[in-house]
């Protein structure tokens, strides 16, 4: 039984990555996860990784600052303490358009942020579980599960045959840990 | 796809030999991975000595209060809101290229949104910080937020536009800085796992545990698209909201419809400029002229014309309008401005702004790096001025003679606007060392489809038209990062 517990494919080149993935598809190696320093337009779709539905988060926190501001400011202005200024109609909606609208871009984009950050385990702190130090940099990385996907030979001759710069069979899950 | 061939005639946004994905790396974390050179440390110095005289007349002023200010009963806002109204103006552009541009999809903007975003949130600093100033007594801030208190409750006004600057200024700098360290957080991650020791700890906090996978990226750009997005609208509520400060007064001078759109492209043109101050030095002491680039100059120059322009119109629609309107007050303030004791400072004010920017329709001005650079200061003092006079001049000749009054600034007055401006250089200085200048990852998105060697491999492959490789080359003669000597000129 190998120790290898994550095979990577460390390419130089989107455009070579994105043939290593058809390849491994063509070979039916089920692909772990792909580490990239740049977004590659057009991986998603050759995964099969959905659309992200951050738009639809987004739009209900705006919704709620939005809702949120405009029920602070009737309560302040038209309930709890009308003002009579010269005679006007306390709820004067155009005055209540600027607070609306800043609240609803605020939450709006601090809703949608950290809703981000939870759906992708980002916070301060959180140690990096990185693969291959060089997968933020300059390579762009395939990992491959080893456990039952054997024989590790024929997925690394694959990857190479693909146009893999270097191989990889990590003993460690992770490097980045201490 | 990573790498649709683009047009030739498109100039390249990335210049230089072989660039790899590692130089691109190489190049833009010198300055955070090694120590900073004479430069660095000589501006770093004057600058903080700045910051130091900005602490120390924001305390005397908290101290004895805004009677050490040159304000009167005449001019009750004087330096404290031209200094406000210029650092939110500022602000501006750093918005614009971040959020506008990306939607447009101005793949240039990718080497220049980072420093850009990065003054925003300084120079958003520096303005809130004479808003807290000018109230005097400061701690009496909270006051102007919407929370329970022993007076009733007395809520504040939301009728006053006073209270929708503090919400305009306080969204714009939070999403603002969201935008931007979210932005960061691909590049934090890149320092990460370069560093060693200590700094690998400290970059690997701030990195979140970014790790660049697929979903995160993903995400990511959904997160950016949509941040873009209300940003655009944010930003321009901000200085629309900043100049209804002034547009529901009655004061002649300020009472104008045309205020919101002046304003913003008043701020966009401001803010442009000062990239440009900013940006003209950086890529030469860092050594980054393959990134930002003559292309990059040159563009900001076209935006600094065209927001310029709109500027001018807005003027000349100003003064049409006093006119015709007939309102007596209205035609004096604005004759004051040339005819009044302050007529240099208008004179400042449509000369910097109008007359010195239409040098811009050269291409010779817009590509001399030394020119370009004396006009984006013109451009910031003329903007400064254009301020003081909209608010000074409007105000120091009210209704009553008796009581006009000019206004004189103290050395507390002058020392804080210096100071500022000394606070906001020791932020964007510190900025420089220790996070990239330039988003690294979005540079390499342009390397296979927009650089000078994508370029030059496109034209080794042949299959292009002579007539547009003869464009592309001409083009190429502007810049200053590009041996023009491969290409037989």
């Amino acid at each position: 039984m190998s120790s290898t517990k994550f095979i990577l494919g460390l390419f130089d080149d989107p455009d070579v990555l994105l043939h290593g993935i058809d390849e491994l598809k063509k070979n039916s190696v089920p692909i772990y996860d792909v580490y990239t320093p740049m977004p590659i337009h057009g991986i998603e779709d050759k995964l099969g990784v959905k659309p992200s539905r951050l738009g639809y988060a987004a739009f209900m926190f705006g919704i709620l600052g939005g809702t949120t501001i405009f029920s602070i400011v009737y309560y302040t202005l038209v309930h709890d303490w009308p003002m009579n200024i010269g005679g006007k109609p306390a709820f004067a909606v155009p005055d209540f358009i600027p607070a609306t609208f800043e609240w609803t871009v605020l939450f709006t984009a601090f809703g949608m942020t950290i809703t981000f950050f939870f759906a992708t385990h980002l916070f301060p702190g959180r140690a990096p579980r990185v693969m291959d130090l060089r997968a933020t940099d300059d390579r762009f990385v395939i990992a491959i599960d080893a456990k039952g996907n054997v024989p590790h030979e024929d997925i690394t001759n694959i990857l190479r045959e693909a146009g893999a710069v270097e191989i990889k069979h990590n003993d460690r899950k992770y490097v980045s840990y201490e | 796809m990573a790498s649709h061939h683009e047009s030739i005639i498109r100039e390249p946004l990335v210049t230089g030999e072989n660039i790899t994905y590692a130089k691109v790396t190489d190049d833009i974390l010198k300055p955070v991975e090694n120590m900073p050179n004479k430069a660095w440390w000589i501006g770093f110095t004057v600058a903080s000595l700045g910051a130091l005289l900005w602490v120390f007349a924001v305390s005397w002023t908290f101290w004895y209060g805004i009677g050490s200010w040159g304000l009167n009963k005449t001019v009750g806002w004087a330096w404290d809101i031209t200094g406000f109204v210029w650092w939110v103006g500022i602000g501006h552009a750093g918005t614009l290229i971040s959020a506008i541009l990306l939607l447009f999809r101005q793949n240039w903007r990718n080497s220049i949104n980072r420093s850009a975003e990065a003054m925003t949130i300084f120079a958003v600093i520096c303005a809130a910080s004479y808003i807290v100033c000018h109230m005097g007594r400061p701690w009496m801030a909270v006051y102007s937020l919407p929370l329970p208190n022993q007076y009733g409750s007395l809520w504040v006004n939301f009728n006053s536009p006073l209270i929708w600057d503090v919400f305009a200024i306080s969204t714009y700098f939070s999403v603002s800085l969201l935008f931007w360290y979210t932005g960061l957080l691909p590049d934090l991650a890149t320092i990460r796992d370069r560093a060693t020791g200590i700094r690998r700890r400290i970059y690997s906090i701030a990195s979140f545990g970014w790790t660049g996978s697929l979903k995160t990226w993903q995400r990511f750009e959904t997160v950016c698209l949509i941040l873009a997005g209300v940003s655009t609208p944010l930003v321009l509520s901000v200085h629309t909201i900043v100049s209804m400060d002034f547009a529901t007064s009655l004061e002649p001078g300020w009472h104008t419809t045309i205020f919101p759109p002046y304003f913003v492209a008043g701020a966009i043109f401001s803010g442009f400029a000062m990239v440009q101050t900013l940006l003209l030095v950086v890529r030469k002491v860092l050594g980054l002229e393959n990134y930002i680039t003559m292309f990059h100059i040159e563009a900001m120059n076209k935006i600094i014309l065209v927001t310029g322009s709109i500027v001018g119109v807005a003027y000349l629609t100003e003064f049409f309008i006093a006119y015709y309107s007939g309102g007596e007050y209205e035609q004096y303030t604005f004759l004051n401005r040339f005819i009044g004791p302050y007529w240099w400072a208008g004179c400042m004010m449509y000369g910097c702004n109008v007359l010195m920017t239409q040098l811009m329709w050269f291409k010779k001005i817009r590509t001399n790096i030394h020119v370009s650079w004396v006009l984006s200061i013109v451009v910031n003092i003329g903007m400064w001025f254009e301020r003081f006079v909209i608010i000074v001049t409007s105000l120091h000749r009210d209704f009553i003679p008796s009581s006009w009054a000019m206004f004189y600034p103290t050395w507390i007055d002058v020392s804080i606007f210096i100071g500022s401006i000394g606070l906001f250089f020791t932020m964007f200085l510190l900025f420089i060392r220790v996070l990239p200048s330039i988003a690294m990852a979005e540079v390499k998105l342009l390397l296979k489809s927009s650089s000078e060697q994508a370029k030059k491999k496109l034209m080794a492959e042949g299959h292009l038209e002579p007539q547009q490789v003869e464009f592309y080359k001409e083009s190429l003669t502007k810049f200053d990062s590009v041996e023009l000597a491969d290409y037989k000129k």
